[in-house]
């Protein structure tokens, strides 16, 4: 039987409702806890990874919903108690900026340290994935790093004194690489 | 890894990042053509989740945010369907969320500011897990349609938000459901953004009478489909010998 993928439409505006309700102001009641917000066991060390996505006009989004989804410091993505792969946060709906308080991974295979992003929001029809590799590891033998040729600089995120930063333009000069997976 | 690849998606299928009738699209759609590339286990992978990540409520919007004893308030609706990938296979166990506006088209969010009352009853969250056979269910009020700023005299029609998780994250969807005879379906920028009309059927949720509860709540019908898979190159090989 051949069936068609379900058409994406827009997450909106008020997508934290259900991916991130503290987000939204919801208060907890009768509802589980949210799912995402916690990679790395309370106490461990952690790097924090800013993310920060720029609109065509160089404004921060702030109301985006932000995914990643990566390998642990082994470079394999099992899920243990030590570390979930999966994150989940919403751009801060002042300034804009997403943090993760998550582990940096390690290789996997002939892939250089990476992590993946899935971008949804108002004004997105169709989720953006986009990857983050690391300013401190030799990518250039990264097959994928390598297709996104002069453009691969916009996945390279920056070194901070506790982590990394990195910025993801939608559109214009430097507009980041986005992957038809 | 020993998955296959996931079907190239159909891009043509889906809306366009920049449709000009959504302005919204107009500063966040990218302006290059996505890049392809192959699908590596980074793509194949994705998060799992059991009953344990649920509160017992979490498929029950009725309740879930109202104070013990008391209900949200609007018609009253099962929301139920099959989660399949494209090959028709069903797609159990994966988490499927939603959210949505109160009956009269009021976010419970802190950048709503619409006229129409919040309901104190309602939170508009729900989430469940897929059973063995695919299928999933809740239980919501009717949402509201609700106006937008878009430019013009911009109404959305009654919608659920809907985000899936497939196998892996190159099958993450999030999408938009909608009911059957809305006449603010054939009106919406978001909606008409999807370049057939087939395709926008596939978000058009039906009345179901077999699944209604005779004097208590009705049900409306939405399957989801995922993305199926290639055959694999080690069964395409076994096949050839
Ligand atoms: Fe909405």
């Amino acid at each position: 039987m051949a069936l068609k993928e379900s058409p994406s439409q827009t997450a909106g505006p008020y997508v934290h409702i259900g991916c991130a309700a503290q987000t939204a102001g919801l208060e907890k009641r009768g509802m589980g806890d949210q799912l995402g917000g916690q990679m790395v066991p309370a106490g461990q060390d952690t790097v924090t990874l800013a993310i920060t996505i720029l609109d065509g006009s160089g404004e921060p989004v702030k109301d985006a919903l932000i995914e990643i989804w990566q390998a642990g410091q082994n470079g394999d993505y099992t899920t243990s108690d030590e570390f979930q792969n999966w994150g989940r946060q919403a751009s801060d709906l002042s300034s804009g900026v997403a943090h993760f308080e998550t582990l940096k991974p390690g290789r996997n295979g002939t892939q250089a340290s990476h992590i993946l992003v899935w971008i949804v929001a108002r004004g997105i029809n169709l989720g953006l994935t986009t990857r983050i590799y690391f300013p401190d590891e030799d990518n250039t033998s990264d097959p994928v790093f390598r297709l996104a040729g002069a453009r691969a600089n916009t996945l390279v995120a920056s070194q901070t004194h506790v982590g990394y930063t990195h910025t993801i333009r939608l559109q214009g000069a430097n507009e980041t690489v986005f992957f038809d997976v | 890894m020993t998955e296959a690849p996931f079907k190239p998606r159909d891009l043509s299928w889906h809306p366009p990042a920049f449709f000009e009738r959504y302005r919204s699209t107009h500063l966040r759609a990218p302006q290059q053509p996505l890049l392809q590339m192959p699908q590596t286990e980074t793509e194949l992978t994705g998060p799992t989740f059991g009953q344990n990540d649920l509160g017992p409520l979490d498929d029950d919007l009725i309740t879930n945010y109202a104070t013990p004893g008391q209900s949200a308030q609007g018609p009253r609706i099962i929301v139920h369907g099959t989660l399949r990938d494209e090959d028709g296979r069903p797609v159990p166990g994966k988490l499927i969320e939603v959210w949505q506006a109160n009956a009269g088209g009021r976010y419970r969010h802190v950048n709503d500011g619409y006229l129409a009352p919040l309901d104190d009853n309602f939170g508009g969250c729900g989430r469940c897990l897929t059973d063995a056979d695919g299928h999933y269910n809740f239980r919501t009020i009717l949402p509201g349609p609700y106006p937008w700023p878009n430019g013009g005299n911009d109404w959305r029609p009654a919608h659920i938000h809907f985000s899936v998780f497939g196998d892996g994250f190159a099958q993450r969807l999030i999408t938009q459901m909608y009911f059957e005879g809305d006449p603010h379906i054939a009106l919406c920028p978001i909606v008409q953004a999807i370049p057939s009309d087939d395709a926008i059927d596939r978000l058009v949720a039906r009345l179901d009478m077999t699944r209604t509860v005779p004097m208590d709540i009705r049900a409306y019908r939405f399957d989801i489909v995922l993305r199926g898979r290639n055959a694999t190159i080690f069964e395409n090989q076994r096949e050839g010998t």
